[in-house]
């Protein structure tokens, strides 16, 4: 049994015999949850390809395929809501395939005794945010549960994309040699929906990068790229996507943590809190593995769009230390970039 | 940003290495007290910028390493009590206990609630009435004055919903217990910055001289603690043992004479269980008996029985700086963040935690001494 990953073929006993709150979080948990109970049950090569949409075959097109819940706390965050949320994180998902989003389904599951102003106003903003994006909400199912036993309102959204005829976007593709990009600074999200919930105060409060990233996407397709592998992120941080991809696309990763963009205000309140930036989630963040000799051009595409222009090239993946994320410091050392072990923010999409 | 990323500059960092390397002739011993310290060293590699024969013997300063089983136990146990609220720092719930951590009481439909900072378990007071609020109170000489505080809060507020579990403890009885069994192993220690911001330094100068040893007060980025290294290498290098201080834009020689108020005020020293290292006197701060009405312990019926270690966990010999994480049989293999046989390996400030996440295991030029 490998000793820094999972072997997908054996997967590691549970050891809980309940669901914890860090079985939700992005992590090694999360991932053992998966491998140990979801995943065996069904056993489809979609699912196996571990990417964020499924792509599938019909008479000559191809669809990607998607799903999510939203069940974020507080439910309205500076920059955002859940509403914007469940549109763009699926929105992204389908991004994330390179695929062009226009379908949504929306499905509410609201506790007795939510508010229908509130209601409405969630309706209104996801009404806003599917117009931005240029995607129809075409199907949705509402239920209501007893008073207790609902926490206000959980949100699923699932989507459909269309994909260009010859997008082939995934881990599968990540090669040594690779360079890796992040189109902009992290952690905001977490830590506006953190100050929020904590009825934090600071002079300079952070808000959510919550934003679609499909017309980034399309604008490097657009400009010849050859995108090996696109993931937004979201729970768990830039830490936990490099270390999926890492481990799914059995590669090592370097990066420099002197370019990784982090704001001001977003480091301070981490320092505060005592969390690691680098952990925390993203909703407009999306880590980009192009072939070496397009980092440039990838680069400059994307800081020419808007929505891009704090992109950084933060690495580059080896075909050595597989499975492995590693990170040199600022006084020129070298340390291990782990995947997440527990819960470092709860219910933050 | 300020008075952060100042002291993480490369260039600054560089010179002080290379003043290190310059000032050093033999090896030595070095120990850092506090477990951030320890976090910070491996997180940024200082220990593998040392000239060869300088190495850090990781110290036992980590509140939630050090807290006995049955201290888990018993905030486990007052999970069941259906009124109780229990509020705990994020880090203990994962802490292995006899048979369970809080994290699974939690999800067993215990109320746990991670909090902040100690005012929050009083804010749940207030808006609870009808529950129990028991804060578990971990700490060193840091935080214990916010717990001392928050009774004093409590009591003039006439909060009687309102308790604390204490397992606090005090740092210069462990330095000394550490520095007598080392019997001359420990060279040179770098003081806990901030529990020295607190206390000061009075009580350190007769430990020094006692066992003849320089000490530096130290920080924790990385530029800090190099200071501190080139204090405490350049006193090796001449001989000399008594107190200094790298960390002087915080912390003072009197300390917080406020905090330390509040601390005499609420809590008196006494013996301590550490867990790992075993009983040492008048290394802890028991609540005053004028306060015996917040104390959780006096107020519920708990279980007192002696907790159960996992037989193949070596923390003990990890925090007595006895062996390093990496050398434990069960590291990386049966113990792990997720599934800890230990604290050390839980905390944010434990040593095996550190190793853990940060390095991958390669043997370093050191050798570990047992004993």
């Amino acid at each position: 049994m490998a000793d820094s990953g999972f072997s997908r073929t054996c997967p590691m006993p549970l050891r809980h015999a309940q669901v914890q709150m860090a079985h939700g979080g992005g992590g090694r948990l999360m991932r053992e949850l998966l491998e140990g109970v979801v995943l065996p049950a069904f056993g489809t090569s979609e699912l196996e390809a571990r990417h964020d949409s499924a792509v599938l075959g019909l008479a000559g097109e191809r669809l990607a395929f998607t799903t999510d819940t939203y069940v974020v706390s507080p439910r309205f965050f500076p920059g955002g809501d859940i509403g914007k949320l469940a549109v763009y994180g699926t929105v992204n998902d389908l991004a994330m395939a390179g695929a062009m989003p226009r379908w949504l389904s929306l499905s509410f599951i609201l506790e007795e005794g939510f508010p229908i102003a509130e209601l409405q106003a969630i309706v209104e903003s996801i009404r806003t945010a599917c117009a931005q994006c240029g995607v129809a909400v075409v199907t949705g199912d509402t239920k209501v549960v007893d008073r207790g036993k609902g926490d206000g309102l959980f949100i699923n959204t699932a989507g459909i994309g269309v994909m260009p005829e010859d997008a082939d976007i995934g881990p599968h593709r990540v090669k040594a040699g690779d360079a890796v990009l992040v189109t902009g600074d992290l952690g905001r999200h977490g830590i506006a929906v953190m100050t929020k919930r904590e009825g934090l105060a600071f002079e300079t409060p952070v808000e959510s990068d919550c934003a679609p990233l499909h017309h980034l996407v399309q604008a490097l397709q657009e400009g010849g790229i050859d995108i090996h592998c696109l993931r937004d992120a979201t729970r768990g941080g830039l830490a936990s996507v490099l270390n999926e991809i890492a481990l799914d696309a059995r590669v090592g990763i370097e990066i420099a943590e002197a370019a990784i963009p982090v704001d001001e205000g977003v480091s301070a309140v981490c320092e505060l809190l005592g969390l690691d930036p680098l952990y925390v989630a993203c909703e407009g963040r999306m880590v980009v593995f192009v072939p070496m000799e397009q980092a440039l051009e990838t680069l400059d595409l994307l800081r020419a769009t808007p929505g891009g222009e704090g992109t950084e090239r933060i690495g580059t993946v080896l075909g050595e230390e597989l499975g492995t994320v590693l990170m040199r410091t600022r006084l020129g050392t070298q340390r291990i970039l782990d995947l997440l072990s527990g819960e470092q923010l709860p219910r933050i999409c | 940003m300020r008075f952060v990323e100042e002291y993480r500059q490369g260039q600054r960092v560089e010179k002080l290495v290379e003043a290190i390397r310059a000032r050093v002739t033999r090896p030595w011993r070095l120990m850092e007290i506090c477990g951030g310290q320890t976090h910070s060293i491996v997180r940024s590699g200082l220990d593998r910028l040392m000239p060869e024969g300088v190495v850090f013997v990781h110290g036992p300063g980590c509140p939630v390493c050090v807290t006995p089983v049955e201290i888990v136990d018993q905030a486990v146990a007052l999970t069941t009590h259906s009124e109780v609220i229990l509020c705990s720092f994020g880090d203990m719930l994962r802490v292995p206990g006899s048979a369970q951590d809080l994290l699974s009481a939690k999800s067993q439909g215990g109320d746990v609630r991670v909090i902040y900072s100690p005012l929050d378990a009083l804010e749940l007071a207030r808006r609870h009435p009808d529950r129990q609020i028991v804060f578990l109170a971990v700490g060193f000489e840091t935080t214990a004055p916010v717990h001392a505080m928050s009774v004093l809060a409590a009591r003039q507020q006439g909060l009687e919903n309102f308790s604390l579990l204490p397992s606090l403890f005090r740092v210069p009885p462990a330095l000394d217990a550490m520095l007598e069994a080392s019997q001359g192993g420990i060279q040179g220690v770098l003081l806990a910055g901030h529990v020295c911001t607190v206390m000061g330094l009075a009580e350190y100068a007769p430990l020094a001289k006692r066992h003849g040893v320089p000490m530096v007060v130290a920080g924790f980025e990385p530029q800090d603690l190099l200071e501190a290294i080139l204090k405490l290498v350049t006193h090796l290098e001449a001989g000399e043992h008594g107190l200094d201080n790298a960390y002087a834009r915080v912390a003072r020689a009197e300390g917080n004479v406020h905090a330390q108020a509040a601390l005499n005020e609420v809590f008196e020293i006494s013996p301590r269980n550490w867990r790992g290292i075993g009983m040492i006197p008048e290394s802890g701060w028991k609540l005053r008996s004028a306060f015996a009405a917040f104390d959780a312990s006096l107020r519920f019926n708990l279980p007192s029985g002696v907790g159960r270690e996992d037989p193949a966990c070596c923390s003990g010999l990890v925090l007595q700086g006895r062996m390093k994480p990496h050398e434990c049989a069960a590291f990386r293999v049966r113990c792990t963040p997720e599934h800890p046989l230990g604290a050390t390996m839980v905390s944010h400030e434990g040593a095996c935690a550190a190793y853990y996440r940060f390095r991958k295991d390669k043997p370093f030029h050191d050798k570990v001494s047992h004993g």
